[in-house]
């Protein structure tokens, strides 16, 4: 049952992108009677469409719309027309995920003060704490089912974890284990348990992992009060004389110009899409974009430190089956400048099929170096890095004229210099991650750069002041109050854990929100 | 038109034109026994065979597997075999011939020892034909289902039920 609203109905909440923040975000509205149009760029694709096969499901899921990348990092060399792995489709890249899913430490709401002045870096704390946090993070671990939280049990670990965690204890590591998954360890929420299928990144076909393609986005369409209108893309957000928020320019599947009225507007286009449409929607009163009085709109994108670490054995490990990331290691995600860094980092365990480690092992490399490399891959382990990255100013989205779209708007350029706490802090887990391998015998390890970003954050984030940032503690833009952002732009700072968990806590905490300020008249 | 090139008789033609000493002939003369076990030919339509071989040759150098036959890079090189890419691989191929004589090989395809091949490719490492090629090979290569069992990697799991009942956690050597 779908709810088909009409272009005119100036009654609606329009959100704008379906994944881990606008999908959770129309469901919790839906569930609350509010009328919500969720936009969403991608088609509609459900477990059985998923294909387990990296780069035919890469060409159906991803987000391959150009966008043009500057700055010193190594992705705009490797992939210089592609910064992110992303998804646009219905539920977007909640698609793709791994689905670890941790919460922040306390520290980490509260980096400026915890860190104090770093030198080149925009920290900031936010204006929420873990205390205000920690009911959200509880719905958003019940929503999604997360592994060892609420009583729910551990996922078994794969030959890839069982290589990680011997070395991770070899080495004195004490917080080892298979992760907090948002992926079924028991049959839970009509959802099975995990088949260890090993292809997770490509769409679980067995519903084990949660998405918000076949969880939060049905369930909310079954209310009647959420329609979600798939290959639409906004394109323009439209205000009043006033300075309100008025409707939605989009173009529809079929390529018309359509204009959809609405009371409230949330972008949850991810941290490229999101600047890029308030920067697109300038107009004589807002010359610099919408909600952007500070000029901060697009600025302090944040990826997280990463990198990986493979490591070659003398004997098959087939890191490939079961689980793609049910493994971590959480000693070395606490604040402890004495290393050299401020922040933490997480390692986790990361598998990937033939095809994608040809592609990311070490682009662009070539000869016996890297092919006798691949001729170990059934040999080979392999994990993932993750840490705070420094938020800086001039990392930053910003709209590249020179290159359109199919529908002729201007594509977001990124730009990205790594900042020297973030190269200190991945040599150390380079060096920790060869570590723990070696103390289980490798015989060859690969320090990995990073993957075109997977997690992408910060463009607008988040401040108790208006002059810092672009939206307070509750999403809602300094500028124009009935303008949300609800995805993982609006990060402060990134933390050491995947945002994915967060996201989904501050979509529950804001559609809570929005319904009782609807219901106050407020908005 | 269709045309085949021989890989085999290529190779012989470029030896021979190269005047190679007998020791290096001896190496190669394997290579040919190895070629000629394997039951596969590949036509041209745009392509020079000549330049085929090279590209053959050339994608081996780049990503050398020594458990892969040629079949598998020939079939990743195969798609630049059209009218449109054409021109610029024969270019570019002839820019490779061209770096091979002017460290003294006869052509690319006459150069026997790979040490040597890596080094003509080395010096045109940043060209737009080279990162073109190699670039291709990532997918060309790696990408095709029939040459994963050489690196033993298992590919689609769904079908199967996934690896739960079929070793995902069978490690037995920690
Ligand atoms: C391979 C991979 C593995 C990952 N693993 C993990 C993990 O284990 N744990 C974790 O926490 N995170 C993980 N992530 C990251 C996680 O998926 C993202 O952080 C999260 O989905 C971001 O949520 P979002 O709401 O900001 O954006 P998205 O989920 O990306 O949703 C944005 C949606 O908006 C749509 N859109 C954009 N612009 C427009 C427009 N103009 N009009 C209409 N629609 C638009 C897009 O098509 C997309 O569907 C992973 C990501 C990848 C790629
Ligand atoms: S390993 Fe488990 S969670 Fe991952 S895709 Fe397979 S069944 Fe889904």
């Amino acid at each position: 049952m779908t709810a088909p609203f009409d272009l005119n109905d100036d009654n609606v909440v329009v959100i704008i992108g379906t994944g881990a923040g606008g999908g959770v975000l129309g469901n919790e509205l839906a569930q609350k009677g509010v009328s919500v149009v969720a936009l969403e760029a991608g088609g509609r694709y459900l477990p059985e469409d998923y294909i387990n096969d990296e780069w035919e499901s890469f060409g159906q899921l991803a987000w391959l719309d150009p966008r043009t990348t500057s700055g010193d990092w190594r992705v705009a060399r490797d992939f210089s027309g592609l910064p992110a792995w992303i998804v646009k489709a219905v539920g977007g890249t909640t698609v793709h995920w791994a689905g670890a899913s941790l919460r922040f430490q306390e520290h980490e709401w509260k980096a400026k003060t915890t860190y104090g002045d770093v030198q080149g870096a925009s920290l900031l704390d936010w204006p929420i704490d873990a205390a205000e946090m920690a009911p959200w993070y509880e719905k958003a671990e019940t929503k999604l089912g997360v592994t060892r939280t609420g009583g729910r049990e551990g996922l078994p670990g794969n030959n890839n974890y069982k290589v990680f965690e011997a070395g991770a204890k070899a080495l004195g590591y004490k917080e080892v284990h298979t992760g907090r998954m948002a992926i079924n360890s028991a049959d839970y929420d009509n959802r099975v348990a995990c088949q260890q299928t090993g292809f997770c990144f490509q769409g679980c076909k067995w519903g084990a992992k949660w998405s918000a393609a076949y969880t939060d986005i049905p369930r909310g369409e079954a209310t009647g009060n959420l329609e979600v209108r798939e290959r639409c893309q906004a394109a323009r957000i439209l205000h009043d004389a006033n300075g309100k928020v008025t409707g939605v320019e989009y173009f529809d599947a079929d390529g018309n110009l359509q204009m959809q009225k609405a009371r409230i507007v949330c972008v949850a286009g991810n941290s490229f899409e999101s600047p890029r449409l308030l920067l697109n929607s300038a107009s004589s009163m807002f010359p610099d974009g919408l909600a952007n009085s500070s000029g901060q709109v697009g600025r302090n994108y944040m990826r997280h430190t990463t990198g990986s670490v493979y490591a070659v054995f003398d004997k098959p490990v087939r890191m490939w089956r079961g689980t793609t990331m049910a493994g971590i290691i959480q000693d070395e995600a606490r604040h402890d400048p004495s290393r050299g860094f401020v922040g933490g980092y997480e390692l986790e365990t990361l598998g990937l099929g033939l095809p994608f480690m040809a592609a990311f092992l070490d682009p662009g490399a070539w000869g016996r170096e890297f092919t006798t490399a691949l001729d170990s891959y059934e040999n080979m382990a392999g994990m993932w890095i993750v840490g705070e990255d420094m938020p800086q100013e001039t990392n930053r989205v910003t709209i590249n004229h020179e290159v359109k779209d199919k529908y002729g708007l201007p594509v977001v350029d990124v730009h990205f210099d790594d900042h020297p706490n973030d190269i200190a802090m991945r040599n150390h887990a380079y060096r920790q991650g060869t570590a723990v391998y070696e103390a289980v015998g490798a015989t060859r390890t690969f320090p990995t750069p990073p993957y075109p970003s997977t997690h992408n954050l910060g463009t607008n984030r988040m401040s108790e002041r208006a002059q810092d940032g672009v939206v307070n503690k509750w999403g809602q833009t300094h500028d124009i109050a009935n303008l949300f952002i609800s995805d993982g732009s609006q990060f402060t700072t990134g933390a050491a854990e995947n945002p994915t968990l967060t996201i989904v806590a501050l979509a529950i905490r804001q559609a809570d929100h929005i319904a009782a300020e609807m219901g106050k008249g407020a908005l | 038109m269709t045309r085949k090139p021989d890989l085999r008789s290529m190779t012989r033609r470029e030896l021979l034109a190269s005047g190679a000493k007998a020791g290096a002939a001896l190496v190669i003369g394997s290579n040919f026994v190895t070629h000629a076990t394997e039951a596969w030919a590949m036509e041209t339509t745009a392509l020079e065979p000549a330049t085929m071989a090279t590209l053959v040759q050339m994608a081996r150098d780049i990503y050398p597997h020594d458990r892969v036959a040629d079949q598998f890079y020939a079939a990743a090189v195969k798609g630049y075999d059209t009218p449109e890419a054409a021109p610029a691989i024969e270019a570019g191929v002839a820019a490779l011939d061209a770096a091979a004589q002017g460290m003294g090989h006869p052509s690319y395809l006459g150069t026997p020892w790979e040490r040597d091949r890596v080094e003509i490719l080395r010096s045109m490492e940043q060209s737009g034909f080279f990162q073109t090629i190699r670039g291709g090979l990532v997918t060309g290569l790696y990408n095709n289902k029939e040459v994963w069992p050489v690196f033993g990697y298992e590919g689609e799991s769904f079908s199967q039920g996934g690896y739960l009942d079929r070793g995902f956690n069978d490690i037995n050597w920690l």
